[in-house]
């Protein structure tokens, strides 16, 4: 049974999902970063479809079960696309976009390998339960991901604001997912410990980058080794 | 194990992302000059201090809310209070940490002042309106 926050918080994330796109066309940044707000309005429109569905059927049915967990794996797929776009943004002087894009294929492809490993014990719900393990999957690769971008980030002295704030707002994202489905590994019985929290932190990230693409001109700087937590 | 690992290696860079947002965000306001009267309502005219964020704080408080500057006030008033942690423990013995959450905590309330500013000017505009209409 769903109570009142529940219902705010997905009616939230919509409002959120919405303000993004929104941002983006107003600050005539939406064609710069195709594949952000490609993911944003998907998680729009699967956030609405998520509700229509928990609506006709039911937050316990098996539709909506099948429904949230296929389209979660699928936005996962989606944004870890994303973050390599923001690579090829960072690494565009290099002329290295064919490889960077050849690695994340690589790289998605070992994950969903891995993944399939893991469950192939199972017995039942055995696509179900890939899709779940390769998302979980994905967002620890995704930080893994992040991170080395930063340390581009770093190393390259890139100073464009706006990539600096989005790609630390995804580190933020999958940095906390991954540390949320790590610890429900742990200690599966913790449900009072994270509620609401995946929905929670599944809020910070449109809301930083509605924040970013609102606040942050496109041409704003930043020095990035001001940054840093270890000064360089 | 694993998940042991990964929730050890994620909360790591949970905290440096936090930080490194963070210090964009106060970064991106450190360059804007604060209005006069500004100065004069927080007293701060050149450099912050931390002592200045919870009266800052107060100040915002008292102002209409922009939903635009939420995220980024909240999310500073959570580094601050990570900083005054930070403080209370681990900068007790090493001085130059010492140093660094001090100089941290002053920019964050510049930070604050700064979004204060902003504040005043939208109360301001918001009156304005309300007396055309």
């Amino acid at each position: 049974m769903l109570g009142p926050a529940d219902y705010v918080l997905w009616f939230l994330t919509a409002l959120l999902e919405g303000a993004v796109v929104l941002c983006a066309l107003k600050r005539h940044t939406f064609r710069r970063y195709l594949a952000l707000n490609m993911y944003m309005l998907g998680s729009l429109v699967v956030t609405i479809l998520r509700f229509w569905i928990f609506s006709h059927y039911g937050f316990s049915s098996a539709q909506y079960l099948y429904f949230y967990y296929y389209s979660d794996a699928l936005l996962t797929v989606g944004l870890y696309f994303a973050l390599i776009t923001l690579y090829s943004f960072v690494l565009g002087e290099l002329q290295t976009g064919r490889h960077v894009r050849l690695a994340a294929i690589v790289l998605l492809a070992g994950t969903a390998f891995f993944s399939y490993q893991v469950i192939q014990q199972s017995s039942d719900r055995m696509l179900t339960r890939f899709v779940v393990e390769m998302s979980q999957n994905l967002y620890f690769v995704g930080l893994v991901l992040t991170y080395l971008l930063w340390g581009a980030i770093l190393k390259l002295r890139e100073t464009r604001a706006q990539i600096i704030q989005l790609v630390l707002s995804l580190g933020l994202y999958f940095s906390a997912l991954a540390a949320t489905y790590a610890l429900r590994n742990l200690y599966p019985g913790l449900h009072l410990v994270w509620g609401h929290l995946p929905e929670l932190i599944a809020l910070s990230l449109p809301l930083a980058w509605a924040y970013t693409l609102w606040r942050i001109p496109v041409e704003a700087r930043l020095a990035p080794s001001r940054l840093a937590v270890v000064s360089r | 194990m694993m998940a042991g690992v990964i929730f050890v290696f994620s909360a790591a860079a949970l905290l440096q992302f936090f930080i490194s947002y963070c210090r964009s965000l106060i970064a991106a306001s450190s360059k804007q000059v604060l209005s006069a009267e500004v100065k004069d309502v927080t007293g701060i005219h050149r450099i912050a201090s931390g002592d200045d964020f919870q009266r800052v704080m107060q100040l915002l408080q008292l102002c209409p809310e922009r939903p635009e500057d939420r995220n980024g006030v909240q999310a500073i008033g959570a580094y601050f209070s990570l900083l005054n942690f930070l403080r209370a423990t681990i900068a007790r013995i090493v001085p130059s940490l010492r140093a660094w959450t001090e100089s941290e905590r002053g920019q964050c309330a510049y930070f604050a002042a700064v979004a204060l500013g902003r504040r005043i000017s939208f109360s301001r505009d918001m009156l304005a309106q309300q007396m055309d209409a």
